[in-house]
């Protein structure tokens, strides 16, 4: 009998999963551990319009206090769980607290890469992962100040375009030879580049990061390349690293990421996890795979939170992403690594189209750029393996829909 | 506060008290409307706060705009008075609003 389900991490998944299990009925002992002293939040509006101030920390709220209340959730804020043991199927937290589980979701999330450069210890660098990283952030970003960003990711790039909105001077530094290369097509990247080049952000690329100087705080960047570039205040957006040290320590297999199956469940039967800390197999793209996004932890830890209370649905959804930078709205859907061709649908001059990736004639990821239409039909073709017309798909005239290839029909009996 | 009424996938009406300025998305939402998913937090990118505005009420809201119509033309059975939640910002004419909310959310 489960009669405890302890839930490790109040990040998107975690408050997905506790929300589930009640949905679906659990009545026992349930606690939600947080490391943060904040109710849950959402993340994705910290780099946009909560760095911007537009939002409030209330709105960044899945739910406010009465519904963990009303659903009998324990929150435990501010609380890090530091030991995991297995065989004694419990959990000790920072404040010696002890908690004894008979089901564990993981739920642990990812931390923001650090640099590791001469200087990277000076003060006046900003990482951008919680609520509480904003505040320094936004002290910083006055109108004229200097600020240097180093990364062309999505981090890099949405509060670039937040912080040249408040109206600084805003240069960012990527290692690659394009931004967003690790995630977009190069037509992709360039249309964001020039976007952000309009808007007065000096995109460098190719740019090494050799070292930070100044006295006691950040004053300038230097680069391999031998240039130096004054900062204000400087903002690293490197990647994110997923966060293992608990499960690792307790024994359980990690390579990048928490190791589960394709039913979130750990090599421990009590243990599960869920979201950006696992790495997990998809059915879909018949590969392991680590997905940082919204769409991951929600559907992933919803799955788990199914699966603790043992009814054995696989994980098995298309994943989706989203950037908003000014006006610009990236969609992706699918994963594109390992693709035979890119399709371009429409014209980058046009500030919108898309770009297809095809396996065989295989629809497998769509990056549209202001193009909802290509991007939710993407999301069904890409589930159901939707086989594509190249000489239509081209054709930006007609939908993505129409696009698919004549279907092979089949002779199966109707039936009476 | 305008008084609002969710119609949940299971029938169940639920009348929320929603602050003017927040979206009709955040207002169920926060209030555990049961079928109102919202992943993306409100930036149009994800199609999972879909409802159905009651005829009445259609016609009296701004508009779609192009990126909702784009979202909507995929999701779950959409119609003619499909919105997403998130584009709906709650003013106080709002008092009795009705929204039904679809059985299923996402890109189908």
């Amino acid at each position: 009998m489960i009669s405890t389900i302890v839930v490790v991490g109040g990040g998107q998944a975690g408050a997905q999963a506790v929300d589930t299990l009640r949905r679906e009925g659990f009545a026992g002992r349930l606690l939600l551990i947080c490391d943060e002293p904040a109710l849950p939040y959402q993340r994705p509006p910290l780099s946009k319009k909560y760095l911007s101030g537009e939002l409030t920390a209330e709105r960044l709220l899945f739910r406010h206090r009465a519904f963990y209340d009303e659903h009998r959730i324990e929150l435990k804020l501010g609380s890090r769980a530091m030991t995991l043991d297995p065989r004694a199927r419990r959990v000790e937290l920072d404040n010696g607290e002890a908690l004894t589980y008979d089901r564990l979701l993981l739920c642990l999330g990812a931390t923001a890469r650090r640099l590791t450069c001469p200087g990277a210890d000076l003060a006046g660098q900003h990482y951008l992962r919680t609520v509480a990283d904003v505040t320094p952030i936004r002290a910083a970003i006055k109108p004229g100040s200097r600020v240097v960003i180093i990364g062309g990711g999505y981090i890099g790039l949405e509060t670039a375009a937040t912080c040249r909105h408040m109206g600084c001077e805003v240069t960012v530094l990527e290692l690659a030879d394009r931004v967003m290369n690790r995630v977009v097509a190069p037509s992709v990247s360039e249309f964001f580049a020039q976007e952000h080049r309009a808007q007065g952000i000096h995109i460098l690329c190719n740019m090494r990061v050799t070292r930070l100087e100044g006295a006691g705080r950040v004053e300038r960047v230097v680069c391999a390349d031998g240039s130096e570039t004054a900062a204000d205040a400087l903002i690293v957006g490197v990647g994110a690293v997923a966060s293992t040290t608990l499960a690792s320590d307790a024994g359980l297999p990690c390579n990048d990421g928490i190791l589960v199956d394709e039913y979130c469940r750990t090599e421990d039967e009590a243990i599960f996890a869920a979201g950006d800390c696992t790495n997990h197999p998809s059915l879909r793209f018949g590969r392991r795979v680590r997905i940082e996004s919204v769409d991951n932890a929600f559907e992933q830890s919803k799955t788990a939170a199914l699966n603790l209370l043992d009814r054995k649905i696989p994980h098995d959804r298309v994943p989706w992403f989203w950037s908003d930078q000014f006006d610009n709205k990236l969609l992706i859907a699918g994963l594109s690594q390992d693709y035979d061709r890119q399709v371009l649908r429409g014209e980058p001059a046009s500030r919108s189209f898309s770009v297809c990736y095809l396996k065989g004639d295989e629809l497998i990821a769509v990056e549209a750029v202001n193009h909802s239409k290509d991007y939710m039909a993407a999301r069904k073709l890409i589930a159901d393996r939707a086989r594509m017309n190249l000489t239509k798909l081209a054709d930006a005239n007609l939908s993505l829909k129409e696009a698919v290839a004549e279907p092979v029909t089949r002779n199966t009996p109707t039936g009476s | 506060m305008p008084r609002i009424t969710f119609i949940e996938p299971g029938g169940l009406r639920r009348v929320i008290e929603a602050p003017v300025g927040i979206s009709l998305m955040e207002a169920a939402v926060q209030n555990g409307v049961q079928g109102i998913l919202a992943l993306c937090g409100g930036a149009c990118a994800c199609g999972t706060c879909h409802v159905y505005v009651d005829a009445e009420w259609f016609s009296r809201l701004q508009p779609r705009e192009e990126m909702e119509e784009g979202m909507l033309e995929s999701a779950w059975e959409p119609r003619g008075n499909s919105r997403l939640s998130c584009q709906i910002h709650i003013t106080a004419e709002f008092e009795g609003l009705e929204v039904t909310v679809p059985q299923r959310q996402g890109a189908m």
